[in-house]
């Protein structure tokens, strides 16, 4: 087992004749925040489902958590969170029923599990909803119980696909405090978002564009290096069409 | 273990929260027992006839009276002016008129050869024929009664002798069949959604992403089915058994045995036409294509199997309700009991073991 915990090597996913994910090759170390950029039908999302072993890569190989994207998904299972982009909990279920039936899929014991539930629902504020049928939450409320769901078990690697759309501002901040603790216990944190404030509090951010990285590294450094006025500046110049100039330049 | 346990909880939970769902699980299968149980019913009773009387003596009004109340016919007059036989047939609506004609009475006491008329409309060749047998049978009754006690008629007689439906009412041998029917589709139906849905709504995407195997994941989803199609099938059974009249000679407790891994069988086809589909329309016409085509022709339900070509004999091998049909007109009609009946219930419980083993080898652990 290597001590990265995320290992990916020319990894490529087709769909047909679409590269959805093209070559992919990056490293994330244990206890950092990645956040994984890129615009919308970038590959994120399937770069993300491919380590998780929802999906099957076409070429290439890749390691979470130190073991095999390929032969261990099962395994690989057991150690992360994941909280997909759109929601997938069971709607008709309440997120109390909703948390207690994943943690139990974890074989989290009884009393181990509700003392979880009541310490997540104290971090997320989500005491009043909890009993709710889920599926009528709002969606603000509907992504901190992903969340939750996605971390009862304290994985060691959790991957994030645009946790914080369409939450407020205010309890985005509460979202990255979260991680933050959760990164400072030694959990890895794999997050795509939109926001480029949010990509300012990752450790390490990467850039994909049409199925391929085109940068990666500190968000500070990055900016820098392109001579940019902030990170978004620098985003809409890395994933601007080539060719096409921006004339007010 | 424990997985499959909370599986089964949270399914439960989806099946009890659907209320409409639940309503139609239950409603449907009673409304499909009404319709199919009468639309399939082949007796035919209260067939329209009239009569010719030429004779007009004792002898020949005692054998009309004798056809019409027999149950099977009723009089419909025609004006006695009438003498053209189309015409009479036209003027009646009848499906058929007997023709009596001068000198029954007599042919009657002398055993002389004597031709009664029975003209028949055969335009409606079911009904037609039903005239047909139904009239000689009761003619012949009618002349046996006649013959003075001790008198033996002469030369060979054939005496028949039917058997369990000594009726030979269809409905006797339908019932059965029809619930062997809803049983297979409702059960089928049932399970077809339950991973097509999750596709569908995208919550198999958080399962799949959990420490829970295919195995785990299936029999979980299939075990609080069981419940439901049991009760499906006890309710499908004494509404039948209310509706019909159709006897019930053997056990009551074997039979509920043996309708427990049949619907579990259909149960897992529903199964795995789910792991199969990405949708729930889909899975719900696969479900009923596969269950209801196969057993109206190929169970023994409509036609008998051993009058069927080799291939099609085959195949009637792997159509659960070819065992099922077995086994309730069996304990129904005969009174069957376990000893006889058990290698059906051997073939249908591993009819149920393969159909669940590639549904579990067919599920995707991945999407996409």
């Amino acid at each position: 087992m290597n001590g990265n915990a995320v290992e990916i090597d020319h990894l490529t996913r087709k769909f047909g004749t679409f590269t959805a994910v093209d070559n992919l090759s990056l490293s994330v170390g244990r206890g950092e925040i990645f956040g994984f950029l890129g615009a919308n039908g970038a590959g994120k999302t399937t770069a993300i489902r491919m380590l998780c072993g929802l999906l099957l890569p076409t070429s290439g190989t890749g390691t979470v958590g130190g073991f095999d994207i390929l032969r261990q998904s099962e395994r690989i299972k057991r150690t992360i969170g994941y909280m997909s982009q759109k929601f997938s909990l069971y709607p008709d279920l309440t997120g109390r029923e909703n948390l207690s039936f994943y943690g139990h899929t974890y074989s989290l014991d009884k009393s181990t599990l509700k003392a979880r539930i009541e310490e997540l629902a104290e971090l997320l504020s989500l005491s009043e909803f909890i009993d709710r049928i889920s599926g009528r939450l709002p969606l603000g409320w509907r992504q901190r119980l992903a969340l939750a769901v996605a971390v009862i078990h304290k994985p060691t690697i959790v991957f994030l696909d645009e946790p914080t759309a369409g939450v407020d501002p205010v309890f985005r901040r509460t979202f990255w405090k979260l991680l933050y603790d959760m990164a400072e216990t030694g959990t890895t944190v794999f997050v795509t978002t939109h926001y480029m404030d949010e990509a300012e509090y990752c450790g390490r951010i990467s850039i994909m564009h049409m199925g391929k990285l085109v940068e990666i590294g500190a968000p500070r450094e990055l900016v820098l290096k392109h001579r940019a006025s902030d990170l978004e500046d620098m985003f809409i110049n890395l994933i601007r069409p080539q060719g096409v100039t921006d004339a007010a330049n | 273990m424990r997985q499959i346990k909370f599986i089964a909880q949270k399914e439960m939970y989806h099946i009890l929260r659907d209320f409409r769902s639940l309503i139609i699980i239950f409603v449907m299968p009673v409304m499909m027992t009404f319709l199919y149980g009468y639309a399939i019913n082949m007796d035919i009773e209260h067939i329209p006839l009239t009569y010719v009387d030429k004779d007009n003596t004792p002898e020949s009004r005692a054998l009309i009276d004798r056809i019409l109340k027999s149950g099977y016919f009723f009089l419909t007059p025609h004006s006695p002016e009438l003498s053209d036989p189309d015409q009479i047939l036209r003027a009646s609506h009848a499906a058929g008129f007997i023709l009596i004609r001068p000198g029954f009475a007599k042919a009657l006491n002398t055993g002389e050869p004597f031709e009664l008329g029975l003209i028949i409309d055969g335009s409606e060749v079911s009904q037609a024929a039903a005239v047909q047998s139904y009239s000689n049978v009761i003619l012949n009754q009618f002349l046996l009664d006649r013959l003075p006690p001790e008198t033996t008629v002469p030369g060979v007689k054939l005496s028949q002798q039917v058997l369990f439906n000594p009726d030979l009412q269809s409905s006797h041998f339908f019932v059965p069949g029809i619930v062997a029917i809803i049983l297979l589709m409702i059960s089928a139906l049932l399970t077809s959604i339950t991973i097509a849905r999750e596709k569908e709504m995208g919550t198999l995407e958080q399962l799949l992403t959990a420490p829970v195997t295919p195995t785990q994941i299936l029999i979980g989803k299939l075990l609080p089915y069981i419940v439901i199609a049991f009760l499906d099938g006890l309710l499908v059974l004494i509404f039948a058994k209310l509706l019909f009249g159709v006897p019930f000679v053997g056990s009551f407790p074997l039979l509920l045995g043996f309708e427990l891994i049949y619907v579990t069988t259909a149960l897992s086809i529903g199964i795995l036409i789910s792991t199969a589909v990405p949708t729930q329309q889909l899975a719900m016409q696969f479900a009923l294509l596969l269950t209801m085509l196969p057993t109206i022709m190929l169970s023994g339900f409509m036609f008998a199997i051993k009058n069927m070509p080799i291939p099609l004999q085959i195949i009637s091998r792997i159509v659960p309700a070819t065992y099922f049909l077995k086994m309730i007109r069996g304990i129904m009609l005969k009174g069957s009991g376990f000893a006889v009946l058990a290698p059906q219930a051997g073939f249908l419980a591993l009819l149920m073991i393969l159909f669940l083993f590639l549904a579990i080898r067919r599920f995707k652990t991945r999407i996409g």
